[in-house]
């Protein structure tokens, strides 16, 4: 491997690093505005021009508060909860494809970490493990209401998992590929797959939204019932840290919204383009896809009230589930019918 | 890349017997959690990502988290552990002797391993395994299929007689 090759891959993790903590700080600072804007407010304001400091002060809050580790909790394990909570939120992010690729000092720079030709199957790796964090912290808090936001959380995110894989592998057999590549790829221009699955988004947003644990389905956390549920205990910056990957998570699943339904870096009329000139058109156009589902997720949590929990699970189970397997089958025969199989 | 399977094996190694050794049962799921990550490191190594990805998804990521979920709601403790008893602890050394003797007869002969020749090294490719297993392999695949949906239509039956008792 050359040496600029490293420091390259570098790079681009550390600027894809930054720019995954910037958008969720101020992620936090929007859902405060939208909340604010709902409910007729006017929300932060106070900390530099439009409150727009607001995040930082949030952070440097976080980072005085005491830390405070209870007596008899399991230690090692309680300062693992976040740690893995965070890595688990940040990790799938190496697998995206952030934009056509760039031309820079004669060479031409990939804006993806690693092409995986299975990155699709990483990221539900990645997602499924997602709930060891939460578990682990719940756990070793030594909290009955940690215990009991934990198992919520563990069984939510395996039961939504299972309808999430199940619209993925729908828009799998349309693309014919694992590789997030080829399905941006297939998805040129304007022919995105939202045209072609309507039903398979609206499942696959659903169970977005119950994977990172975000309102209507934030009953791990649902402070009406359990205090703070699996974060009770944690202080400090432990609770930034589980709180912030949240945000992290809503980016990241944002992000892979738009690559399945919404074209990633495709837009109408790209064909005219070409060079860095498509590669910055094709970043802007690809955040702005994922600034939309931010904003989408803000507005369901301000909108919708809470699921109570057995509600949840036959959402799941019974509507979610049944959905998408008869959404997939139809699918497969129009594919068999497509390519002339009858 | 030698050293890196070095690494992975004692790493292997160590966390799985971590997984005997320790005295807390759900620091025992954790470390088999890492024991399976391992051992799908090694699947990469042998150019195996479907089944890398797939052991994490399946086991690390599902059936795991369930061993988690009833030792967390169970809860137990160093004290509330019942001591076993004497013939029984004889009794596991002896069963975990015999399976040690079955083992090294086993591998006594890959000391001197050589490579295997002529063996698809792309087999572990997700597009040529879906080939192998849809062309060549289509009828067990399928009878595969059939084993999981009976086995899962039976857990929902033994799930309602349950609560028909309940009622």
């Amino acid at each position: 491997m050359e040496l600029s090759f490293i420091i390259e891959k570098f790079l681009l993790v550390f600027i894809i690093f930054i720019i995954s903590l910037g958008v969720a700080a101020y992620a936090t600072y929007f859902e405060r505005k939208v909340a604010a804007w709902f409910q007729d407010r006017i929300g932060p304001d106070r900390a530099g021009p439009f409150g727009l400091l607001q995040p930082i002060a949030d952070g440097v809050k976080m980072f005085m508060k005491e830390d405070f580790i209870p007596k008899h909790a399991d230690k090692w394990l309680f300062i693992l909860g976040p740690g893995i909570t965070m890595f688990v939120a940040l990790i799938p992010s190496v697998v995206i494809p952030w934009g056509p690729p760039l031309e820079l000092f004669g060479k031409t720079i990939a804006l993806q970490v690693t092409d995986f030709d299975y990155g699709i199957l990483f990221i539900f790796g990645v997602i499924s493990v997602g709930v060891y964090g939460i578990m682990i912290g719940g756990w070793a808090s030594n909290n009955k209401y940690s215990l009991f936001g934990a198992v919520r959380a563990s069984s939510q995110m395996i039961s939504y998992e299972l309808a999430m894989g199940i619209s993925a592998i729908t828009i799998i057999m349309m693309t014919g590929s694992l590789s997030l590549n080829d399905i941006i790829a297939k998805q040129h221009g304007m022919n995105w797959n939202i045209f072609y699955q309507p039903v398979c988004f609206l499942v696959f947003f659903t169970c977005a939204l119950a994977e990172t644990n975000r309102a209507p389905f934030d009953l791990p956390e649902c402070e009406s019932e359990l205090i703070g549920g699996y974060h009770t205990e944690y202080s400090s910056m432990k609770l930034g840290l589980y709180m912030f990957s949240e945000y992290v998570a809503m980016f990241i699943s944002s992000a892979l919204i738009a690559i399945l339904f919404f074209g990633g870096f495709n837009f109408p009329g790209m064909d005219y383009f070409s060079g860095n000139t498509l590669a910055i058109l094709g970043i802007l156009v690809f955040f702005t896809k994922i600034f939309f589902f931010i904003f989408l997720f803000f507005w369901i949590r301000w909108t919708l009230p809470r699921f109570r929990f057995d509600q949840l699970m036959h959402l799941g189970w019974k509507a979610l589930i049944p959905i998408s397997i008869i959404n997939m089958l139809i699918t497969g025969f129009a594919i068999a019918l497509y390519q002339g199989w009858f | 890349m030698d050293i890196l399977i070095w690494i992975l094996g004692g790493l292997t190694i160590g966390t799985a017997l971590m997984v005997v050794l320790s005295k807390h049962p759900i620091r025992s799921v954790l470390f088999l959690v890492a024991t399976f990550f391992l051992i799908s490191c090694h699947y990469i190594l042998l150019n195996a990502q479907f089944l890398a990805i797939v052991n994490i998804i399946v086991y690390a990521g599902a059936i795991m988290v369930l061993f988690l979920f009833v030792l967390m709601l169970l809860n137990l403790s160093q004290d509330k552990i019942q001591k076993t008893a004497y013939m029984l602890k004889i009794s596991s050394v002896v069963i975990g002797g015999l399976f040690l003797i079955i083992l090294i007869a086993a591998l006594k002969d890959s000391i001197d391993f050589k490579p295997i020749e002529g063996v698809r090294t792309d087999i572990g490719y997700v597009k040529v395994l879906g080939e192998t297993l849809f062309s060549k392999y289509l009828v067990p695949f399928e009878i595969s299929s059939i084993l999981f949906i009976s086995a899962m239509v039976g857990a929902l039956m033994l799930a309602k007689k349950e609560k028909e008792i309940i009622e």
